[in-house]
């Protein structure tokens, strides 16, 4: 019984990592811009079909997709935000919701038209194997996801701590009028923040392909469970997002094992009604000032 | 002098109503000598899309064949109901609306329950291919036609199949866990299993049933949970994608009971499944209707199928193939498109030489072909073949399966 405690505990943290990043994506988005990214679950659709192809061309392995996938999703969210989202920052939040609910259909449609409805698998020798360590029994893609994002995390953390960029994404977070009278150009910053939240999501999307195989519906349950998470956490922390990760992935996993495997996406939004109720900033948000 | 009759509020809201519901009602466009319009409801995208392509490949590999051989002109129009059941009652009034005289499909318990009330509504002929939640032919309806086994007794045979294999290889399972989608069709195959299970005094204890969410990608849990129960077999009730979970992490927990048993679902039989697991999707066993592999025709139909469709006639595709062969029967024998004459010429079926492993199609007077029989597959080599009963085997039971460690 012991064991498959472990197992099932191991299991969720290591899935609640890669939440985290996804949910990481949707937290520093909102944190600097005030914009909900109801795209983002269809960010993370588009970095698992980047990790397909890539793996059909290349053969690479699983966790080398990541990078590739969240450079190319960078530059997509680079453009999408100097292009068009930029015009729609200072619009009523209605205006930014249609805005994002259109993108997520238009992506949804997209993948539809180019890949179909059916399921893509990435089938690797990894796909069957699972490290053992004592009585606990690790599975190979899971733990290699959950390192990548980990290391994923880690790098945008201390970008955003050290580097002369990082400061001024969070300058821009902070004060957006002090931001701008020290001479940061908010728009270009804003411009790498969406290009970083959607890289992300690329990047998670490209670790989760060999997990969950690949298919344009998927989109609305990231979306979700991106928001469980940074909802959890605190809207705008990063802190909260990769905790907020990482405790959803276990309360799912244990809510299965001792509750009812039915129940575990339910048991994730009780936890979010609960956390409403009695934090409503999320467990590390801090108040509107 | 006569007293002019003053309708009441009460009789000008009848008749209102009357009228109202007689405009919104879809009611389908006759033409006499066209083709027959047949809607074909099916899940085209979303979560079940591949159980439906699969369907609209047997479908139009019906089509072709009943052309072939000078049957009577239908055109096909498909509706895709998305993997939302909620989608078939509203695909299914669009394709009336479109003159569509006879309805078929779905695939699927709860879109099949949708669009009987659609054709009930409309007094459209509803020829149920797919779906064997129970309920469906209990609940009154009287446009709908099922060429397909509901779950008691498609659970009733699988029991007899499963009593049958320990007899046969002498190899007697105790115990038992059963791993089940929550949903219509999940519910409906677990609720016949404890049903029959007791009734046919199956020695084989059931220690627990762990159902899981239709739209689960991950099984880690439910797997570890179903192996820490220790029992001698695993009964999944699936379909495609999760079976195919659920074999993965089997291989990645290393669980290998006596035997994998799927007491009536689909998944295991299906090409993705044994194209996705290789070696590991050896062994699994379904209950399942089937083709008959001894009949001829059957074998030949199959075999072409799977050449100009580059698919596996699996039971989506055989029963798709066998919904069109009824279909153009009672057309036929209807000489007209109008829905009541094809109403009435489905209700007079009779089809001895079909494709199906069972007797003759017939429907009784709730819909139901009583007739259709349930075969055992097991995956060998990369393919399904039946094992049992002894009339339509084609090979020897492997029972207890090779361990997934040591292939």
């Amino acid at each position: 019984m012991t064991a498959l405690y472990l197992n099932v505990i191991s299991g969720g943290i290591l899935i609640g990592v890669v939440y985290a990043l996804i949910a990481l994506g949707l937290t520093i988005i909102f944190g600097v811009m005030r914009v909900v990214n109801f795209a983002h679950g269809e960010m993370v659709v588009i970095g698992m079909y980047i990790g397909y192809g890539l793996w059909s061309a290349f053969k690479l392995p699983p966790w080398m997709l990541a990078p590739v996938a969240a450079a190319l999703l960078f530059a997509l969210g680079y453009a999408l935000q100097l292009g068009i989202v930029n015009a729609f920052i200072d619009r009523p939040q209605h205006a930014q919701f249609v805005l994002f609910i259109s993108f997520a259909l238009m992506i949804t449609g997209l993948h539809l038209a180019l890949f179909g409805p059916d399921s893509w698998p990435i089938q690797t020798v990894e796909s069957m194997q699972s490290y053992t360590i004592g009585p606990v029994r690790l599975d190979v893609l899971r733990s290699q996801a959950a390192l990548m994002a980990l290391l994923l995390i880690i790098v945008l953390m201390l970008f955003l701590k050290f580097s002369t960029l990082g400061r001024s994404i969070r300058a821009a977070a902070d004060n957006l009028i002090g931001a701008q009278v020290i001479g940061i150009r908010v728009r270009k910053v804003y411009a790498v923040t969406a290009g970083i939240g959607m890289a992300c999501a690329g990047a998670a999307g490209a670790l989760i392909a060999p997990i969950f195989d690949t298919q344009p519906f998927l989109a609305t349950d990231f979306t979700l469970i991106a928001f469980i998470i940074v909802i959890v956490g605190g809207l705008g922390s990063l802190t909260g997002a990769l905790l907020g990760g990482v405790l959803i992935g276990l309360s799912e996993a244990l809510a299965a094992l001792m509750i009812s495997p039915a129940l575990k996406t339910t048991f994730s939004y009780a936890l979010l009604v609960l956390v409403l109720l009695l934090r409503p900033n999320g467990l590390f948000g801090e108040p509107e000032r | 002098m006569t007293k002019r009759a003053i309708p009441s509020r009460r009789d000008l809201l009848a008749t209102g109503a009357g009228a109202l519901a007689t405009s919104i009602l879809p009611r389908p466009v006759f033409s006499q000598g066209a083709p027959v319009k047949v809607g074909v409801i099916l899940y085209l995208s979303g979560v079940q899309a591949f159980m439906g392509q699969q369907t609209r490949k047997g479908n139009d590999f019906g089509a072709k064949v009943v052309k072939e051989a000078g049957g009577p002109a239908m055109e096909f129009i498909y509706g895709d109901a998305e993997s939302k059941p909620e989608n078939g009652r509203i695909v299914a009034e669009r394709l009336i609306r479109e003159g569509c005289t006879l309805l078929i499909g779905t695939n699927d318990s709860g879109s099949t329950i949708s669009v009987a009330q659609a054709a009930e509504a409309a007094k459209i002929p509803f020829l149920i291919n797919i779906a064997s939640a129970p309920q469906i032919t209990e609940q009154g309806f009287t446009q709908i036609f099922r060429n397909f086994t509901p779950a008691g007794t498609l659970v009733g045979n699988a029991v007899a199949r499963i009593k049958e294999l320990g007899a046969t290889t002498g190899v007697e399972p105790k115990t038992a866990v059963i791993l089940h989608v929550n949903d219509t069709f999940g519910q409906g195959i677990m609720k016949g299993v404890d049903v029959l299970w007791d009734k046919q005094q199956v020695p084989i204890k059931i220690l627990d049933r762990i159902g899981y969410d239709v739209r689960a990608r991950d099984l880690s849990v439910e797997v570890a949970k179903a192996k820490a129960v220790g029992a001698d077999l695993l009964m999944p009730i699936t379909r495609v994608s999760d079976a195919i979970l659920i074999i993965r992490e089997m291989v990645k927990q290393n669980w290998s009971p006596m035997g994998i048993i799927s007491p009536g679902s689909p998944g295991p039989y299906e090409k993705a499944f044994t194209d996705a697991l290789g070696k590991y999707g050896d062994g699994y066993m379904s209950c399942v209707p089937w083709y008959n592999p001894t009949n001829k025709r059957a074998r030949e139909i199959a075999s072409r199928f799977e050449k100009e469709m580059d698919a596996r006639f699996d039971l989506n595709a055989v029963f798709a193939f066998e919904a069109v062969e009824i279909a153009a029967d009672a057309i036929k024998r209807a000489k007209s498109n109008e829905p009541a004459a094809i109403h009435a010429a489905l209700k007079t079926t009779d089809i001895t030489d079909h494709i199906s492993y069972g007797g003759p199609i017939r429907f009784d007077e709730k819909g139901q072909n009583n007739n259709i029989g349930v075969v055992m597959l097991q995956n060998q080599n990369g393919k399904p073949v039946v094992v049992s009963p002894a009339d339509a085997s084609e090979a020897k039971a492997v029972f207890p399966f090779v361990p997934f460690d040591k292939r």
